[in-house]
């Protein structure tokens, strides 16, 4: 290796180091701002509480009120929202790019689910599925899936012509074009959807959790407010804050690992 | 002795739009023997295409008809763009249409290596379309389509998404591969050079709807390759003739 490569990858190595640190440095600062401003009553600390009492609340929860339960069963909603969205999105994206004539019948309707606020269905899902974990599932899916179809389904809309007309001149049939131009050539978009799935589950849970819930980070935060323990609510908000970050993070490995050989 | 292969019997095609009915070819009939080459030289949109597709079985034509003389002919395409896929080695880009069509044995696939081999992408053969130029690409599309052994093959201009100098390199290739495998081809182009280099008939299409506005049987002082084919002293002399034949206002 010469020097000037050396050199090269230290200056890499040094740009990304200073990067962290500054961003670690944030953080810290931002705690310690916060506590001190609580402390010397800058800020109410009855409405924006302060890091030290978090850290109180956290300890206090994992002690007495179970907090790995709460973070256990918001999770669990976020995986079991986010893997129905991904395999019936890709099941419908499916459908409707085969059955043409069936896209365009149902594409002013998929716009319009879109487009509706879905939190306005709470209610109607409560009814109907029960003031239940089901529920929160269902008002997530709802937020994750038609994102999911649209994207995927654009996936396969962009697909190369010349492709189409290869594989036709083959005498393909319409399983074998699919098998062996569609699903493989939008691989990547589908993983690309993955990211924006990953975020639009826990949106849906968390809204879900609001609505109607026993447990979860979500309860945890509603609770918080109806009692006026502001403490309680931003605890709440630090942790998912932390998870969603690790999940998304999470999401874009695996997707780093699946797109790994790929061009 | 030369044997008819192919005959296109007064086909005719008519495309619907909402503003209305566009005739692509009208009356058309043709003959093509064994181990032909022929081009077929027209404007941009004069329905050359059309009948490629037509032939091609991507397409249905309106009325007419397509006799083929030979019991199951296959029929091989080659279109414009190499349309390798990406995630797909060369190998497996070559065998697509083997696997498509269930004949991926063992005996086809040593077939398809011995292409590979023979037309310099031995040592591609594990590697990914992006690795390859934009000419070895394009050799890949033709083994590709060799690879089904068809009777007949048809390019759609081939080679008309490489750059100049790859162009003349490559149709020189694919001319040498051609002849090689003792194939029938059916070539369209709107290069009246290409045509007229690879080429031992040349059809000129009229302007929409295509109707055969002349034939030339090329005959060359000293044919030998397509890119020494363009020194050949008769070589204007046809040039000067189709582009007549094919009337392309400049302006």
């Amino acid at each position: 290796m010469s020097s000037e490569q050396k050199k090269y990858l230290r200056k890499i190595k040094v740009q990304k180091f200073k990067i962290i640190s500054i961003q670690i440095l944030i953080v810290v600062l931002f705690f310690i701002i916060w506590e001190l401003s609580a402390k010397y009553g800058l800020i109410n600390s009855f409405v924006f509480s302060q890091p030290s009492k978090i850290i109180t609340t956290i300890l206090n929860l994992i002690a007495t009120h179970n907090l790995f339960n709460h973070i256990f069963t918001t999770l669990y909603e976020i995986i079991i929202a986010f893997s129905l969205g991904i395999v019936l999105g890709f099941i419908i994206a499916i459908i409707l790019y085969e059955f043409p004539t069936l896209e365009k019948i149902v594409d002013p309707f998929l716009t319009m689910l879109n487009s509706l606020p879905k939190v306005a269905l709470g209610p109607l899902i409560i009814i109907l599925a029960g003031a239940n974990i089901k529920s929160v599932i269902i008002m997530a899916l709802l937020i994750n899936l038609i994102v999911s179809i649209i994207t995927i389904y654009n996936g396969f809309t962009t697909i190369d012509y010349h492709k189409i007309k290869l594989l036709k001149s083959f005498k393909a049939t319409k399983k074998q074009i699919l098998t062996n131009l569609i699903i493989p050539a939008s691989y990547s978009t589908i993983i690309s959807s993955l990211k924006l799935n990953i975020s639009m589950s826990q949106i849906g849970v968390i809204m879900g959790e609001f609505l109607v819930s026993k447990e979860g980070l979500g309860y945890l935060i509603i609770y918080g407010t109806q009692v006026f323990n502001l403490s309680l609510v931003m605890s709440g908000i630090l942790i998912l804050i932390i998870i969603s970050f690790i999940l998304y993070k999470l999401v874009v490995a695996l997707e780093h690992m699946l797109l790994k050989n790929r061009f | 002795m030369t044997k008819c292969l192919l005959e296109i019997n007064h086909l005719s095609k008519n495309y619907h739009t909402l503003n209305g009915e566009i005739m692509a070819i009208s009356d058309l009939s043709l003959k093509v023997n064994e181990e032909e080459f022929v081009a077929i030289v027209g404007s941009s949109g004069c329905g050359k295409s059309t009948l490629l597709n037509i032939l091609a079985n991507l397409d249905s034509c309106s009325s007419g008809e397509i006799k083929y003389h030979k019991n199951n002919l296959k029929i091989g395409y080659m279109l414009q763009e190499d349309a390798l896929f990406p995630w797909l080695t060369i190998l497996d880009n070559a065998l697509l249409g083997l696997k498509i069509a269930h004949e991926d044995t063992s005996e086809n696939i040593a077939y398809v290596k011995k292409l590979l081999t023979t037309y310099g992408l031995k040592d591609f053969i594990n590697k990914y379309p992006h690795e390859l130029s934009g000419g070895m690409k394009q050799r890949v599309a033709l083994i590709r389509t060799l690879a089904i052994k068809p009777d007949i093959l048809l390019l759609d201009e081939p080679f008309s998404a490489l750059d100049y100098q790859s162009r003349l390199a490559v149709s020189n290739d694919v001319y040498q591969i051609i002849k090689k495998e003792h194939k029938t081809v059916i070539m369209i182009t709107h290069d009246i050079a290409e045509a007229i280099s690879l080429a031992s008939r040349v059809i000129v299409l009229s302007k929409r709807p295509a109707q055969i506005k002349n034939i030339y049987d090329i005959n060359l002082d000293n044919p030998s390759n397509p890119i020494n084919n363009r020194q050949d002293a008769k070589f204007s002399y046809y040039y000067e003739k189709i582009w007549k034949d094919l009337d392309i206002n400049v302006i």
